[in-house]
């Protein structure tokens, strides 16, 4: 999207909009205040973006928003970021050229004045250097890393001279540099002239791309004519790296009792799971049942358990075995009119948190080996008590397990969560009296599994076939540990 | 202060009443010989010379009065021309107005108040665009995507304090409510026609000769003095295949018939972006397509760059610009709508798109074929009337016809609404007996999206280039909304409002507001510089606190007017 902000706008440079009221008709003449970088600082290659000051009460000021993004090569006059103070908001502009590194103060984030809020490198190359800087410097905000003066975040109307960034100025390196638009993603060029392989998005495909950063030519289209829409790409960044928001590691405390007679709003995640739930009823669910015996998975558990294999995992990949075999069950329908097969069998394991729910999710259930499954396991889990999850370790699942058995609980039914096609509901395994083949009456261990699935692309027949598969593994486990 | 100086003829236009206009003209390919236009609404220098010393020998009072004496003192009979025989010696009407859009229709009713004998000639519906296909029909439509925004932004809503379940829309809904404003307001405009006694012919109208128009199937009448106020209709670039359903102009837009998943809009003006803001409320995706090299060229840049913050970048809108739409294709057959992007300037093919919809909003094209212009000897320029400073349509040899003129968007001059009505009674005021000459520079101008952006004067460009050409200063000041207690309460802090004037003596040269309820707050402004009114002095009135007009006073009050004592009265307002 780099294109698209490079408008023929003015480079104003004095959109400060004061506010007379409190500021009692000053008025700051901040082009003046341009400080040209300081020779003394050459081996910076990496520099610093201060939060400027905006008015001489200004101690603080927020973020508004970036006008760039990391990565995105900047040029002189071009703004770079919006910063709201105590009275106006005003673009921060670079006045020379080079990339902007690392933002180390996010949109929304409040930062001293004089403190360091971005990084800026001189080359492409820099930008890793750059970006490990960030991490290192971010946890003392206002230390300045790349200059030898240290900040002093109160005293805003004193002139800081040595500060090559004190205004609305993003002190950048002074040498323009070439090599330049490889850094542009696909998506904001004009992807025309590529004959059919050209990838058409809608202008919020587009937007979102950016913003999570998924490289639009590797997003299949769910929308008219293969174009590729806004959940395409959500779906897109669920299954890579970067996800919007959702209930996980910034989910509000609960609060410590309940107090009888009171509404209590719902905490981030318990609305996440309320939408979901009643999102859930826009799909249309059955169910089926089945009894598997697990006299067989009860005895290797009881061998490999000293290994660290949890029956969790042993579950998980026996699922997984079987969706192997039948992808239909580890398919989505996102858009009412298509499959979507899933190119990886992620199991989501539902667990229940202090006032909520949260699904961490086995990735690659089916490739990766059941030591290894119960090591993550065991991993997702510590991270999801501490509120650690990042977003592709809960949202990414294909498949959904819940498990009531430890409750003594023989059957339930779950609800299908959104975006996925399938969820299995595991009851306990317990000693039941079953009649055998050859006329005797014994006694197996049998659990009862349910599972509700998405009609609109998942038949009857799939699902019994599907079950009948994972009896068959549960039952003849030795597929389970290679 | 302003008080005590008596009430300017001029006041009538700036303060009557009329349905606002969205519409402006600033298409590239039918506005090439006149940069100028491009800038802002068709805006043209000499309509600055607005002389004062005539105003105050009569008053509004004095015309109420002594009608009939306006009238005969004017009344002379041009028998020079020899074209189509003599005019004739007694007429049907004093004044017959072509068009009862708003234009007519405020020159109508100004007439018929000045004592005329009035007819009105309309061959389609009471109204016009503006109340038919354009700005009322789309305030309907603005007010529901402003509740929709409203409703939508959790954020918002929850800094507020309020819980609001998912806001939703019924199509059909919204779109008969923009029916029923236009109905309604068409309406008003009828009855209140023939309440004062215009006549309302109906037809299409040609003019034969001096002072003489057919109507209908061949009805005849005669008059003193015509007045053309044809309009406009949407233009569509050659190129271009309007079906009506997924290619649309303006006219289709409005009736709201369906919203596509994908729109693209063709020209980032006041339409364009009006639309835009209606279609992403509603859950559309827009592409804007703009020829020029940045989005909303006619606006002062700052205030396009704030607006591409607040309206564009946060919205699920992308756009091209410094392209044309070389060829538009309707959807057909399971195919979507094609659209060939080609570069501006080097024709090269650019891209192309495919969408659900495509809205045309590249300006409006004068209405003026078959209005008989070749029976008087005049040639139209593009399809615009020309007229001189006072309306006067002028002839293939560049001399003025007698007792004709042309109002509103048919002479291009400035394409919104209340400016035809404002010409349209400029030209009442000089056939019964006062000279008149409208000052364009005080008519203002809003964009209706949300929030809203409204200017009058001058841009800052256009300031320093007159600065320059003329060797004065030019100062600027600037305020946010967020320095504004009433925006603060409603949480609607984004703004800009920005004043160019001189610092030399204190006059206004452009006002230009981006922010809650901006349109209703220019007009402090565009009176002030209607009425000549200096900073030094206006600064010193008083605005009731807190109210978001209390944006213009501090802009008023940031002002540095050097050398200049505030006085009671300034040169421009004679006591």
């Amino acid at each position: 999207m780099a294109h698209l902000l490079r408008t023929t706008f003015l480079p104003s440079s004095a959109s400060l909009r004061r506010n007379p009221r409190g500021n009692a008709y000053t008025s700051i003449h901040i082009p003046g205040n341009r400080v040209r970088p300081c020779p003394v600082q050459v081996q910076a290659k990496i520099r610093e973006i201060f939060m400027p000051a905006l008015s001489s009460t200004m101690t603080e000021g927020k973020i508004v928003s970036w006008v760039k993004s990391e990565g995105d090569q900047l040029s002189k006059g071009e703004s770079v970021v919006v910063v709201e103070s105590d009275k106006a908001d005003m673009d921060v502009e670079t006045f020379y050229d080079g990339y902007l590194a690392a933002i180390m103060v996010d949109e929304g984030g409040v930062a001293a004045v004089g403190s360091a809020i971005a990084l800026l490198a001189e080359t492409e190359e820099e930008i890793v250097e750059a970006k490990s800087k960030a991490t290192s410097s971010s946890a003392a905000p206002p230390a300045a890393a790349a200059s030898s003066s240290s900040a002093s975040t109160g005293g805003a109307e004193k002139p800081q001279p040595e500060k090559f960034a004190e205004a609305p100025i993003a002190a950048a390196p002074p040498k323009s540099v070439v090599a330049a638009s490889a850094v542009h993603p696909a998506s904001a060029g004009h992807p025309a002239s590529e004959g059919g392989k050209r990838a058409v998005a809608s202008p919020y495909a587009k937007k979102l791309a950016k913003e999570l950063k998924v490289e639009l030519h590797t997003v299949v289209g769910s929308g008219p004519m293969g174009r590729i829409v806004a959940k395409d790409v959500e779906a897109a960044a669920a299954s890579s790296d970067s996800a919007a928001k959702q209930p996980g590691p910034a989910m509000a405390a609960t609060p410590a009792g309940i107090q009888f007679g009171s509404v209590v709003p719902f905490t981030t995640m318990q609305g996440a799971v309320s939408r979901n739930m009643v999102e859930s009823l826009a799909v249309p669910t059955f169910r089926v049942g089945y009894t598997i015996t697990t006299d067989a998975l009860d005895a290797l558990y009881k061998k490999i358990k000293s290994k660290g294999v949890t029956m969790t995992a042993l579950l998980a990949k026996a699922t997984a075995l079987a969706l192997v075999k039948h992808p239909v069950v580890n398919a989505s329908c996102r858009d009412g009119n298509s499959f979507t097969y899933n190119g990886s069998i992620n199991i989501a394991v539902a667990v229940a948190m202090d006032g909520g729910l949260i699904t961490p999710v086995l990735q690659d259930a089916d490739k990766v080996d059941i030591y290894s499954l119960s090591r993550k396991w065991k991993e997702l889990v510590d991270k999801a008590r501490a509120k650690q999850l990042q977003p592709q370790e809960y949202n990414t699942g294909t498949f959904t397990l819940s498990n009531l058995g430890m409750f003594g609980v023989d059957r339930f039914d779950a609800i299908l969560p959104p975006g996925t096609g399938a969820i299995m509901a595991v009851g306990a395994s317990q000693p039941s009296v079953v009649a055998t083949k050859d006329g005797q009456i014994g006694m197996k261990n049998q659990m009862q599994v349910n599972v509700t699935a998405d009609h609109r692309i998942i038949y009857g027949a799939d699902l019994a076939s599907f079950l009948q598969t994972m009896a068959k593994i549960i039952e003849d486990p030795k597929d389970l540990t290679f | 202060m302003q008080s005590s100086s008596p009430p300017l003829p001029l006041s009538q236009a700036a303060a009557t009443i009329v349905p606002r206009s969205n519409h402006t003209f600033h298409s590239l390919p039918l506005a090439p010989s006149k940069p100028i236009n491009l800038r802002f609404c068709g805006l043209r220098r000499e309509a600055f010379g607005f002389s004062h010393s005539p105003c105050f020998t009569h008053n509004q009072q004095q015309h109420r009065v002594h009608p009939r004496a306006a009238r005969s003192s004017t009344n002379k009979i041009y028998a020079s021309l020899g074209a189509n025989g003599s005019p004739p010696k007694s007429f049907d009407y004093d004044l017959i107005i072509i068009g009862a859009g708003v234009g007519g229709h405020g020159a109508a009713m100004h007439a018929v108040e000045k004592g005329l004998k009035t007819a009105i000639i309309e061959g389609d519906v009471i109204g016009g665009t503006c109340v038919n296909r354009g700005c009322v029909p789309s305030k309907a439509l603005l007010a529901v995507s402003g509740r929709m925004r409203e409703l939508q932004t959790e954020h918002h809503m929850k800094a507020l304090g309020l819980q609001v379940a998912a806001a939703g829309y019924n199509r059909q809904g919204v779109a008969d409510h923009a029916n029923n404003l236009a109905t309604r307001i068409r309406n008003n405009l009828t009855n209140s026609l023939k309440a004062v006694g215009a006549d309302i012919l109906t037809g299409v109208a040609t003019i034969l000769g001096p002072q003489k128009v057919k109507y209908g199937k061949d009805n005849i009448v005669t008059a003193k003095d015509i007045i053309i106020a044809t309009g406009s209709v949407p233009f569509v670039p050659k190129g271009i295949e309007v079906d009506g359903k997924t290619v649309i102009t303006s006219d289709h837009a409005l009736k709201l018939e369906f919203v596509p998943d994908w729109m693209a809009i063709v020209g980032s003006g006041y339409i364009g972006l009006e639309f835009s803001d209606v279609y992403t409320a509603l859950g559309s995706e827009v592409t804007f397509i703009e020829a020029l090299d940045q989005l909303m060229p006619g606006f002062d840049p700052e205030i396009g760059k704030l607006a591409q913050r607040v309206l564009i970048n946060p919205r699920k809108i992308d756009y091209y610009t410094g392209v044309f739409a070389s060829k538009i294709t309707p959807a057909k057959d399971g195919k979507p709508v094609t659209i060939e992007l080609i570069d501006a300037k080097t024709k090269e093919h650019k891209n192309t798109l495919e969408v659900d919809a495509a809205l045309i909003a590249t300006g409006r094209a004068p209405f003026t074929n078959g209005l008989g212009l070749e029976n008087i000897n005049v040639v139209t320029q593009r399809g615009f009337v020309p007229v001189d400073e006072r309306m006067r349509v002028i002839d293939t040899d560049g001399n003025l016809v007698p007792h004709l003129y042309c109002i509103g968007d048919a002479n291009g001059k400035m394409m919104l609404a209340h400016a035809a009505s404002a010409q349209g009674i400029s030209v009442v005021e000089q056939v019964t007996g006062r000279d008149h000459v409208l000052n364009h520079l005080g008519v203002p101008a809003a964009c209706f999206t949300h929030p809203e952006i409204s200017m009058v004067g001058l841009t800052e460009p256009q300031a320093r280039e007159k600065a320059e050409l003329e060797g004065f200063e030019v100062s600027i000041a600037k305020i946010s909304f967020k320095a504004n207690t009433k925006a603060l309460a409603e949480n609607e802090g984004e703004g800009l409002a920005k004043l160019i004037y001189r610092p030399d003596n204190g006059e206004i040269l452009g006002v230009h507001i981006i922010g809650l309820h901006a349109a209703d707050l220019i007009h402090e402004a565009s009176n002030a510089i209607a009425l000549g009114t200096r900073i030094q002095d206006i600064k010193f009135a008083v605005h009731a606190h807190p109210t978001l007009s209390e944006v213009l006073d501090e802009l008023y009050k940031l002002a540095k007017v050097i050398g200049h004592v505030p006085s009671p009265v300034s040169e421009a307002v004679a006591v």
